[in-house]
């Protein structure tokens, strides 16, 4: 059975999520690195994978996906299908219910931030402050809910580990390198869900891919 | 048994979503009104069933969710009774995927073209009689234009009837409370450039449970 491969820079949150879904599920894969800057995703052969020219893409056999949370729920179910709570019915919808509020109410709040306080002074783009203040401003009222969510079980659809923790990984981990990670101080069961993550093998390995500074610094930029 | 419960009637998109689903699979469900307007949904009572504070929330005996599209796959989950309802596909991995590709091209390319268009053109007049903004509404439709290229050539491509596959499944049933609104707009005829598209469209609409939720969807002040 041929490795799957997932297209893609590893320094990408989206991708970070795939990743992360299959070193948890410890699938067999290969990463075939792209370069954003080269513009690999515009080019043709990778539109043929992905029509909307983005990354992450999987391939499995004659499978091609794309979506990162469809990629990921694709690994899961055929590798560690009890991540996606499968089987029962109330920890399947726990479970969709954080990938959900994680698409909706966090990333794009976190990817403004990451956006403008880590990327924009790399590309030569100013820093629009009022939106990461906005940005912040709407974290603020998220976070109260993910701490209570928090108090009440270690993880957030119950006490282990779902695909659900698994998908707040990528942006998440570029949030917590800003100037802003100070804020999730205040919230003790976060910070200690967060701590957490980070201590997972899978998460390790992943993370190793991800600078700080998405490679910018070191010149490798995606 | 208690009937299943809504909060938040089909005039709200995401409720509608719901609803739909509850209508594919013929279970019985109430729906308890959430006054929008004097922002019930931030009330201390909608709080405890949707800590974030939006519509619609769900109840099933104990059971109570929020998210529209994790309560959708529970619902679909837990009611389908037979191959016609089975919308997630979840016993096939490959078909399962496609209709999980799909959803999430709904969400994250699909919706938020169209959004822009559904707010200005639909619930900004409906709500505050105001008059869309057409700078606004004219980037959305540049933009709905380039994923509209993409559903085109994948439905022509593929020639399938539906977005998964030969099959309605979750993925099409996503597309339909927004969609429905948009085509209740002049920007309707957009959708005449894209001939598969339309067909496609005219398929999930002819669904009677998609008819019967669309006739209480209008958005009035």
């Amino acid at each position: 059975m041929a490795p799957m491969k997932v297209y893609g820079w590893v320094v990408s949150p989206w991708m970070a999520r795939v990743l992360v879904c299959l070193e948890e599920a410890g699938a067999e894969y290969e990463v075939v690195p792209m370069s954003k800057s080269g513009g690999d995703h515009r080019r043709p052969e990778h539109l043929a994978r992905n029509p909307f020219g983005e990354i992450p893409v999987l391939e499995d056999g004659d499978l091609t996906l794309y979506q990162s949370r469809a990629i990921a729920r694709y690994i899961l179910r055929k590798y560690k299908p009890e991540l996606l709570g499968e089987g029962c019915l109330k920890e399947s919808a726990t479970v969709d219910v954080w990938v959900e509020v994680e698409s909706h109410q966090l990333e794009p709040v976190l990817r403004t931030i990451v956006m403008h306080c880590i990327i924009h002074p790399h590309i030569g783009c100013d820093r629009d402050q009022a939106a990461v203040d906005e940005s912040l401003e709407k974290l603020r009222t998220l976070l109260p809910v993910y701490e209570a969510r928090l108090s009440v079980c270690k993880h957030l659809a119950g006490d282990d580990i779902t695909a659900a923790d698994l998908c707040h990984f990528g942006f998440m981990r570029y949030f917590m390198a800003t100037e802003y990670a100070g804020i999730v101080d205040a919230y003790p069961h976060v910070k200690a869900w967060w701590d957490a993550l980070l201590t997972r093998p899978s998460v390790q390995k992943v993370i190793a891919g991800m600078p700080a500074d998405f490679g910018f610094g070191s010149g490798k930029r995606p | 048994m208690a009937p299943v419960k809504v909060f938040g009637s089909a005039v709200f998109a995401n409720a509608a979503r719901v609803m739909a689903c509850l209508e594919e699979v013929g279970v019985e469900y109430e729906v308890v009104e959430v006054d929008y307007m004097a922002k019930e949904h931030k009330g201390l009572k909608h709080l405890a069933r949707n800590p974030f504070g939006q519509i619609p929330t769900f109840q099933d005996g104990d059971i109570m969710l929020f998210e529209s599209r994790a309560i959708a796959k529970y619902v679909l989950r837990k009611y389908a009774k037979s191959a016609q309802d089975d919308l997630l596909r979840e016993g096939n991995p490959e078909e399962a995927a496609m209709v999980d590709v799909w959803t999430e091209v709904e969400a994250h390319q699909y919706l938020p073209a169209m959004a822009p268009i559904f707010y200005e053109c639909v619930v900004y007049p409906a709500r505050l009689g105001t008059t869309p903004n057409k700078k606004v509404v004219d980037e959305s439709l540049e933009k709905l234009k380039k994923v509209l290229d993409v559903y085109e050539a994948h439905l022509s491509s593929t020639k399938s009837k539906y977005l998964a596959g030969d099959f309605f499944s979750f993925a099409d049933l996503n597309h339909f409370p927004f969609t429905f609104h948009i085509m209740t707009t002049t920007h309707a005829s957009l959708f005449g450039s894209y001939p598969h598209v339309k067909a496609w469209w005219e398929r999930v609409m002819a669904r009677p449970s998609l008819k019967k939720i669309s006739a209480h969807m209008e958005i009035k002040a």
